[in-house]
């Protein structure tokens, strides 16, 4: 047996507020179960820096700490009567995502800044943004569901009511302490049901769009944003140019950078071939990008470090579990095993397509996380 | 306590709005009778104005506020081509305002403060060049409160013979303004900060200082601000000037605001600026975590709000979230020591026993928040 989350008499509730229909339902239905509450909305990033460089657009309508969205979260904050505040972790968010995130690609990785986002900023941050202003909780409009199991001793994250919003491969990263003071009060409900919900709260932004992209990247270029950002810092792009290679390293053409490219990547290689030809691993130390097929694309196993562990404490020796290596990714049956201090080797049953380094290793038994790492 | 943001309209400067606002609507341009009663009200105002600021009446010009007066004063003076002097502390009103002018083809130089906050008057001589059409300083500083040697300036300003603007917005109602022995051709006021209404205020322009109108429209205000007065706005302003001339509260703030910041020092780091002169009702506090970290001000701000105490820190952007102080920056206060600063500001209505709620709600908070920084890290 399991218990959800008690929410603590006496405090106030900081609700993570984005200006979405998520998190402003979150709001309403929380007010409405009588909760003191406070509404916080993180200032991460200013779309005007780099508004009008090369390749990036002149106009801002993104959807990352836009006016609009606070705005509308300012609105329902109003609406139901919270007091609300913008609080400003530009300089963290830069440090801690937009940096890695650049670094990571010019390192021939694929990146996740959502995980980043929920390691460095959301869950930690602005949990102790909350925690300063005498809120002992967080809550935010995450898809997941987050109980306490006496037995285990510990708090379990499991995947949530609507398995097509399932959020928790970008939430592997939060440990017991941050558990423990996080409700996700729609792992519940279903999508439809939320907007649903919203409508009955006469939220005004019921009907309002998903955010998709990566928030601070408008339109989803994110090469541009990589030369704009470094060209903003004075840094010179560094020449990443080099060969295309087949798997048995012949050399197959020229690209303009390994940036471009991404592990399982079929578009843009700019190769002719009578049978479709993906990007299989970069090497960024040869600035090496090797091509081939979609068989050449399998593999059976995986590394992953810089581990995370929820459900249990540790991992010693084995352990059979159902692991998701991208967001859109059905899990796999595969064997944990530990190679090393931080360091788990995943064996899969069936080989795997397009394994990703910088990517997350989420490890699932049934409906909980076990844990996860990141893809080396 | 944050007056220095905006102060509580007083009852009877309200009182003496409130007919413009109702049945006396006249437009003070129109020639009938109720236009006339608004012209009156309109020219009674502005002579309390001009008494406050120790100059004519026909040298008021009423603006929609702070803001407009000081873009008034820096984009009617100056051409593409002029050099202009500033300090790096003003207010954003003239620190953008001159930005825009520097995009245009003006020369605008960013004069340093010292680490108490404060312009050296010989910088300004030095400065100067033939090209010189403006020098624009502030009186006193809305974060710090801190005092700039204006008087001295002017009588640099007068000698070369060069147009001076003061910014007295954080001045005006809290220390005696003279245009004269100032010596300063242009002056902005705004009514909100001084117990008027928000939407109005001044700028005093000397006698035959030529002046180009930022609006086109009619001849208001002597040709200098096209657009239908402000009437209960003005009048507002005027009962606001006429009150900071016989209410005498400034030594009261300033044993308060003493009071304040002795009780602070107890678990705050020090005053940002307590070393210079300064407006009676201001000061800036910076505050210690643990060790050698300071406090995160943003989340002290947003904790004494949620018990009822509005103070604040740095300045706000667009989204509302607070933007590192650039003042603070000027005085060479480190980014860390500047997050951590909270300015503190009284009106002349703030008691004793607010000055001493505001003491302990501080002190309780910033332990609260070392304790916080223990078990967290």
């Amino acid at each position: 047996m399991t218990i959800l989350p008690a929410k603590l008499p006496g405090t106030p509730i900081a609700v993570a507020m984005s200006g979405g229909v998520d998190s402003s339902t979150v709001a309403a239905m929380l007010k409405r179960e009588g909760h003191e509450l406070v509404g916080l909305t993180m200032q991460l990033w200013n779309q005007r820096r780099l508004a009008g460089q090369e390749g990036m657009p002149e106009q801002v309508q993104g959807r990352c700490c836009s006016i609009d969205d606070v705005y509308d979260a300012r609105r329902v904050a109003e609406m139901l009567a919270i007091p609300y505040y913008v609080v400003n972790h530009q300089e963290r968010f830069e440090r801690d995502v937009i940096r890695p995130f650049v670094e990571e690609y010019l390192a021939g990785r694929t990146p996740i800044p959502c995980s980043l986002c929920n390691n460095h900023l959301k869950f930690d941050q602005l949990l102790l943004t909350a925690r300063q202003i005498g809120a002992e909780q967080i809550a935010t409009g995450h898809y997941a569901r987050n109980e306490y199991d006496p037995e285990r001793g510990r708090w379990i994250l499991k995947r949530p009511a609507d398995a097509s919003k399932d959020q928790t491969y970008f939430l592997f990263g939060l440990t017991q302490e941050q558990l423990s003071r996080t409700l996700f009060p729609l792992g519940g409900f279903t999508k439809p049901e939320v907007r649903e919900l919203a409508r009955g709260y006469g939220l005004a932004l019921a009907t309002k769009a998903d955010s998709q992209e990566i928030c601070f990247i408008p339109g989803g270029d994110y090469k541009h944003f990589i030369d704009a950002y470094l060209e903003e810092q004075g840094e010179v792009v560094p020449d990443t140019a080099g060969e295309l290679v087949s798997v048995g390293g012949e050399a197959r053409g020229h690209h303009a950078g390994i940036h471009n490219f991404t592990v399982g990547q079929r578009k843009g290689l700019g190769l002719a071939s009578p049978s479709p030809l993906y990007v299989i691993s970069i090497d960024s130390e040869r600035k090496q990008v090797t091509v081939g097929t979609e068989q050449e694309l399998q593999r059976e196993s995986l590394r992953a470090q810089r581990l995370n562990w929820i459900s249990i404490a540790g991992l010693e020796g084995e352990m059979r579990a159902q692991v998701k290596i991208r967001h859109r990714h059905d899990p796999a049956w595969a064997t944990l095993r530990t190679t090393g201090a931080d360091e788990v080797e995943v064996r899969f049953d069936e080989p795997v397509r397009a394994v990703t380094p910088g990517q997350a290793a989420v490890f699932y038994l049934e409906d909980e996380v076990v844990g996860g790492g990141w893809i080396v | 306590m944050d007056a220095n943001a905006t102060t509580p309209l007083l009852p009877e400067v309200l009182e003496t709005m409130r007919p413009f606002l109702l049945e006396q609507f006249g437009n003070a341009s129109s020639i009938h009778q109720e236009g006339q009663q608004a012209r009156s009200a309109v020219e009674h105002a502005r002579g309390s104005v001009a008494q406050f600021l120790g100059c004519r009446p026909s040298e008021i010009v009423f603006t929609s506020g702070g803001t407009e007066s000081d873009n008034l004063a820096v984009f009617g003076s100056v051409r593409a081509g002029d050099h202009v002097i500033t300090s790096a502390v003003e207010h954003h009103a003239v620190l953008h305002a001159v930005e825009r002018l520097s995009e245009r083809g003006v020369d605008v130089e960013f004069l340093p403060v010292d680490g108490q906050g404060v312009l050296a008057a010989e910088d300004v001589r030095k400065a100067l060049r033939p090209n010189t059409s403006l020098i624009s300083v502030m009186m006193a500083n809305n974060e710090t409160g801190v005092l700039q040697p204006v008087e001295e300036i002017g009588r640099i300003a007068g000698e070369a013979g060069i147009r001076f603007h003061v910014d007295a917005v954080q001045a005006a109602g809290k220390i005696p303004i003279d245009v004269a022995s100032i010596g300063c051709q242009l002056l902005s006021i705004s009514g909100h900060k001084m117990h008027g209404p928000q939407g109005i205020g001044a700028l005093f322009v000397r006698r035959s200082t030529r002046l180009e109108p930022l609006s086109a429209g009619g001849a208001h205000e002597r040709q200098r601000r096209a657009g239908t007065e402000n009437v209960a706005g003005i009048v507002g302003l005027g009962a606001a000037a006429e009150y900071a001339m016989c209410s005498g509260g400034a030594e009261r703030m300033r044993s308060l605001r003493d009071r304040l910041e002795t009780g602070l020092l107890a678990c705050a780091g020090g005053v940002n600026g307590g070393e210079a002169a300064r407006v009676p009702n201001t000061t800036n506090l910076w505050f210690r975590s643990l060790g050698s970290d300071s406090l995160d001000g943003e989340a002290l701000v947003i904790a004494l709000d949620l018990k009822g105490l509005a103070v604040s820190s740095g300045a706000a952007c667009s989204s509302g979230a607070n933007e590192p102080s650039h003042v603070l920056e000027a005085m060479g206060v480190t980014a860390d020591r500047a997050r951590s600063s909270l300015r503190f500001s009284l009106h002349r209505g703030t008691s004793e026993d607010e000055i001493d709620r505001a003491i302990e709600l501080v002190t309780s908070q910033v332990t609260r928040m070392r304790e916080l920084s223990v078990v967290t890290r």
